[in-house]
């Protein structure tokens, strides 16, 4: 049994057989194989999102389903340790998702739990189920994932989904796009990492419709307000993200339009009815790639 | 012969960590947990040093430290010369190696880190040697030190 902390801790082979562990649960999502087992969630950070996702996961396995949806009802509000509460909860469940608001928290948890974690998000760190829905979803619509161009949009500096995506297609020879305001400019950290692993890339700070028409996949992220020291910049930019269906009139047949939702307005919602739209999809996608991903923590065949 | 010379004369067994930044004797008393040292201990501080100006030396009698614990003063003072002394002699002169693990030395900056808001020791893998360039084994920020 092993944790999941990290996509940077998958290998090539990993990820491969982890997407077609989830492709046979979407073939077949209703199998027992965790039958007796009990699976805890521990949302130190609400997510409703995530945390249905994962129980629905677990509970299509078979397992039951422990645990809280927020800190506010959990233990570590009457300052019980995050330790002391994996050991708590470790006596009672096969198996941790957890999502906590402080960076790292699932590393530390996967060191100390003798049951394996799975990082359902820790702060602005990590979120690996999110990538590897990223990952079904390009694979599942492309066919591939060798050799995709894929476009970056909105906001590259804080969007930890956009960073781990970049990781996990490493393996795979993309030609990635980086469109953002210059306040949200992809971080140098990542342009290095693109580097040194021979990943291709090119940076525009507006979203044209040359750019989309040169695109497999088109990956939206959230604008925020908020992540703005200026907001005379927000102001300016941020009608420069709106993905519009009028924008989606020469694209590539096979172009997808992804996002990690929710949305807050960079996808118009005329966008919804075009066959490239595929948000809605994807995160349905996550349903099976977390069923995978538990099985494969709990070395069950999946 | 020079008061430094008999300083390091009179010491018959032993460690003597020379070269130390006037300023950095009390931290490195504290990273080396001399205060609960049983054994003599002679702290000096505000010497003339050709090298550094003003040095400290801290000699401690029938000690000889460990690489991991020499390895603690990597980050605060890796210039430091440890003088190891036996039968009056200086048999062997250690210099700091920077490690390629640091636990409990550094302290994260990430104020969001696990590590600052749990009873545990921080835990850094050294990525640049050279570039004395960390990067926390939690959060995942790098740091230069
Ligand atoms: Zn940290």
């Amino acid at each position: 049994m092993h944790s999941l902390v990290t996509i940077a801790d998958l290998s090539k082979e990993k990820l491969l057989s982890l997407l077609a562990s989830a492709a046979r649960f979407e073939a077949e999502p209703n199998r027992k194989t965790l039958d007796g087992r009990v699976v805890a969630t521990l949302f130190f950070e609400p997510s409703t999102r995530t945390r249905l996702s994962f129980e629905t996961a677990a509970n299509r396995l078979g397992a039951r389903v422990i645990g809280f949806s927020d800190a506010a009802t959990s233990s570590s509000s009457k300052g019980e340790s995050l330790k002391d509460t994996i050991m708590m909860v470790s006596n009672y469940a096969d198996l941790i998702v957890m999502r906590h608001h402080l960076e790292g928290a699932a590393r530390y948890a996967s060191e100390v739990s003798p049951v394996p974690i799975i990082n359902a998000g820790d702060g602005a760190n990590q979120h690996p189920s999110q990538t590897m829905l990223d990952l079904y979803s390009i694979l599942k619509t492309q066919g591939t994932l060798e050799g995709l161009d894929i476009c970056l949009v909105g906001d590259l500096k804080y969007g930890r989904t956009v960073h781990s995506l970049i990781m996990a297609m490493r393996h795979f020879h993309p030609l990635f796009h980086f469109v953002a305001p210059t306040e949200l400019a992809m971080p140098a950290e990542y342009k290095l990492y693109c580097h040194e692993h021979g990943i291709d890339y090119t940076e525009h700070t507006a979203l044209d419709e040359e750019l989309i028409t040169g695109t497999d996949i088109l990956y939206m992220t959230r604008v925020q307000r908020e992540r703005f020291t200026d907001l005379m910049e927000y102001e300016r930019v941020k009608n420069v993200y709106v993905l519009r269906a009028d924008m989606l009139r020469h694209t590539r047949p096979n172009l997808r339009i992804l996002h990690p939702l929710p949305r807050v307005g960079e996808i118009a919602y005329d966008v919804d009815n075009c066959p490239q739209a595929y948000y809605f999809q994807q995160a349905k996608n996550g349903l099976f790639v977390r069923q995978a991903l538990i099985c494969d923590c709990l070395e069950i065949e999946g | 012969m020079k008061k430094e010379e008999l300083l390091v004369a009179a010491l018959e067994n032993g460690t003597v960590i020379d070269h130390i930044p006037s300023e950095l004797v009390f931290k490195i008393v504290d990273l080396l947990d001399l205060q609960h040292e049983k054994r003599s201990v002679t702290i000096g501080y505000n010497l003339e040093s050709e090298k550094i100006g003003r040095k400290g030396i801290i000699k401690v009698a029938d000690r000889f430290f460990s690489d991991e614990e020499i390895s603690r003063l990597s980050v605060t003072a890796p210039n430091v010369v440890l003088n190891i002394i036996r039968n009056y002699e200086v048999v062997e002169k250690k210099t700091v190696v920077i490690p390629d693990e640091l636990h409990g030395i550094v302290r994260c900056p990430n104020p969001k880190c696990i590590s600052n808001n749990e009873p545990m020791a921080s835990f850094f893998h050294v990525i640049d040697k050279g570039e004395r360039l960390l990067k926390c084994h939690y959060c995942e920020k790098e740091l230069n030190v």
